[in-house]
């Protein structure tokens, strides 16, 4: 009853760590992963690696622009394959940049500070990777330019506005650019922050070119606030649309499996969910290779193991929801599809995409392990793989069996599918590791902010 | 001490150690009747502007008909290509299909939202600007990392280079530079 009995309330760990005390200490940390002349040799071994890979993706444009897209497992009725199902699984990752940049932004989520410029980084590789597979299912992407975007051309004609796959043109380029506009934007005053403490002539100039003559005037910053905000506020019905409109993709056609309403929610929770996933998976070894521990604390990973949780659960829902309809609906044609689903020749990759993305998430639920930086990122893995699953089954499940047995036909990747789709990984991987080499890879600024004024710096 | 030129220089800098040292700087100065001033952090400080006497940023303004803008173009773009330039029967469905048009009507609308506020910003500021007076001060390299500086301009009235550094003297600075133009 009276204050002392009651149980204490635990606090939440601190969104900095003991070492970061004054806003000197702040930036010399975050600065020394860039401005040093050493390298951990940990991110030659990665970048050596990854650009192997890079490598790969190369021979596997070249052959397949060579060829066309016949050298890959596509057939009819399975024409959308690995392309679409990679271009929905790395649009998906994109997402959880701009939720921690923009959503957390509204929500006042101070944590989301010291992860929300490597995860928009992430984003705009994530999309980029995307992007590619959509443009290279053209097979001539030379030709294709005329069917996505609307330039008055020597032939007169227009692309079809009526068609979720140009919403997807729009949806995705915008995406793109207002995600690269809002990461440069925020990298500015950081940049100049670079600029100042430069030793090298060449360095100093490069930074002070990108960081435009920044120089903190105090109505500057006051610009620069309200911008951050509008666009905070803009991203985040962006980033909702975006994934709704991937799913359009699908649910406004008529398979069975696909023309359902819950598809643009149930795609948006799957990409915060696979989005968190690849966030851990890039920052636990970074974290430990950089000793980052003092800004992506204990607290970070303990919150992003709850958002997972969360939108795991939202994304079982949707798998219910599709068991239950295809029951409720009474349509010989969707029961078939979820039996075909489960027990057909693909059956055994749902019941694996049940364990990566509704069994073992299920882990999340104990403070340990989300505490711990091997579990999660395991469980992570786990999601990555399961995410990519679930665009596998929705994409090959329904469209190999139809409505028409004598149309069926079965799916398999060729070296070609799988070339490009790791190819598409290493270029994310060294896209992401120059970034963290060359750029600030914490908001420095916005750390700063964390330091409570009136305390002695 | 004594400026050789004061009517040459830009104005006097003072350099202080802590954020809210330099929120009370300001007010001060702005109280003493200085305007033409302008306050340098590594990190926004929440009313600093307002303290020096700028107005609210009427930015959003901009982003709201960049918005408008964008969103007329959108629906424009469609309704212009599928019933006046090129009207073509697609499985029955209307010319003019209003729904199906929204998708590229909202994105475009935040594509221009997002340039014009992006855009705005950078004219506003008169950035990219590389070189300005303030840069002139060797303590000033600072400013875009852990410390706090407070610049009254030459151009202000109340500008005297002597009083005006007794003045800021005063205020708890840790120092006092000229700011050369």
């Amino acid at each position: 009853m009276s204050e002392a009995q009651r149980r204490p309330y635990t606090t939440p760990a601190s969104e900095l760590g003991p070492g970061q005390t004054s806003y000197t200490s702040i930036t010399e940390s975050i600065s020394s992963v860039v401005l040093t002349p050493s390298t951990p040799w940990q991110w030659f071994l990665v970048v050596a690696i990854v650009l192997g890979l890079v490598g790969v993706l190369q021979i596997a444009i070249a052959w397949l622009l060579y060829h066309g897209v016949g050298v890959w497992g596509i057939n009819i009725p399975v024409g959308w394959g690995f392309a679409i199902i990679n271009f929905v699984w790395w649009i998906g990752i994109g997402h959880a940049g701009t939720l921690i940049s923009a959503i957390l932004l509204l929500f006042r989520q101070r944590w989301r500070t010291s992860i929300n410029r490597s995860a928009e980084a992430m984003t705009i590789f994530a999309v980029l990777c995307a992007g590619m597979f959509p443009i290279l299912h053209t097979g001539r992407p030379w030709l294709a330019v005329y069917w996505l975007f609307p330039y008055p051309n020597s032939m007169d004609i227009w692309p079809q506005f009526r068609s979720p796959l140009i919403w997807d043109v729009f949806a995705v380029g915008t995406y793109l650019t207002v995600s690269l506009l809002f990461w440069g934007l925020g990298m500015i005053p950081d940049l100049a922050t670079f600029r100042d403490r430069a030793k090298h002539l060449v360095t100093k100039r490069i930074f002070g070119m990108l960081a435009m003559g920044w120089r903190g005037s105090a109505i500057h910053w006051e610009r620069y606030e309200m911008a951050s905000l509008m666009l905070a506020g803009l991203s985040t019905p962006l980033v909702l649309s975006v994934h709704s409109v991937v799913s359009f993709d699908f649910a406004i056609s008529i398979i069975p499996g696909w023309h359902t309403t819950i598809f643009p929610p149930y795609f948006v929770a799957g990409a915060i969910y696979a989005g968190f996933a690849m966030v851990l998976t890039l920052m636990i070894p970074l974290r430990a290779l950089y000793g980052l521990q003092d800004f992506i604390t204990e607290r970070h990973l303990d919150n992003m193991g709850k958002v997972m949780l969360v939108a795991g659960l939202i994304v079982a829902y949707g798998y219910f929801m599709e068991q239950f309809m295809a029951w409720y609906s009474a349509s010989l044609y969707e029961s078939f599809m979820m039996q075909n689903r489960m027990f057909g020749p693909y059956g055994a990759v749902y019941w694996a995409l049940i364990l990566c993305n509704i069994l073992v998430p299920q882990m999340l639920w104990s403070r340990r392990v989300r505490l711990s930086t091997l579990w999660l990122f395991v469980v992570s893995m786990f999601i990555n793989v399961g995410m990519w699953l679930e665009r596998f089954i929705i994409v090959v499940g329904s469209l190999h069996r139809d409505y028409m047995p004598s149309s069926w036909d079965m799916y398999y990747p060729t070296i070609w599918d799988w070339a490009l789709y790791l190819g598409t990984i290493g270029f994310f991987v060294l896209a992401f590791f120059l970034f963290v080499r060359g750029l600030p890879l914490i908001a420095i600024h916005e750390i700063r902010s964390l330091l409570p004024m009136g305390r002695k710096h | 001490m004594n400026d050789p030129a004061p009517a040459a220089a830009h104005g006097l800098m003072a350099e202080f150690e802590r954020p809210e040292d330099l929120l009370a700087a300001a007010k001060k100065a702005y109280a003493e009747g200085y305007r033409r001033m302008d306050a340098y952090s590594p990190l926004p400080i929440h009313g600093l502007a307002a303290a020096i006497g700028f107005p609210r940023t009427n930015l959003p303004i901009g982003t709201f008909l960049c918005g408008l803008l964008g969103g007329v173009c959108g629906y424009g773009l469609q309704y212009w290509v599928h019933v006046i330039d090129y009207p073509i029967n697609i499985g029955g469905r209307p010319m003019h299909s209003g729904p199906m048009f929204i998708p590229v009507t909202f994105e475009l609308t935040i594509l221009f939202a997002a340039i014009g506020t992006v855009v705005g910003l950078i004219l506003l500021n008169r950035l990219p600007q590389p070189h300005h007076p303030v840069f002139n001060v060797p303590a000033f390299e600072r400013a875009s990392q852990d410390r706090f500086f407070l610049c009254i301009e030459s151009e202000d009235d109340r500008y005297d280079a002597g009083s005006t550094r007794t003045f800021l003297e005063g205020l708890g600075a840790v120092e006092v530079s000229e700011v050369q133009p």
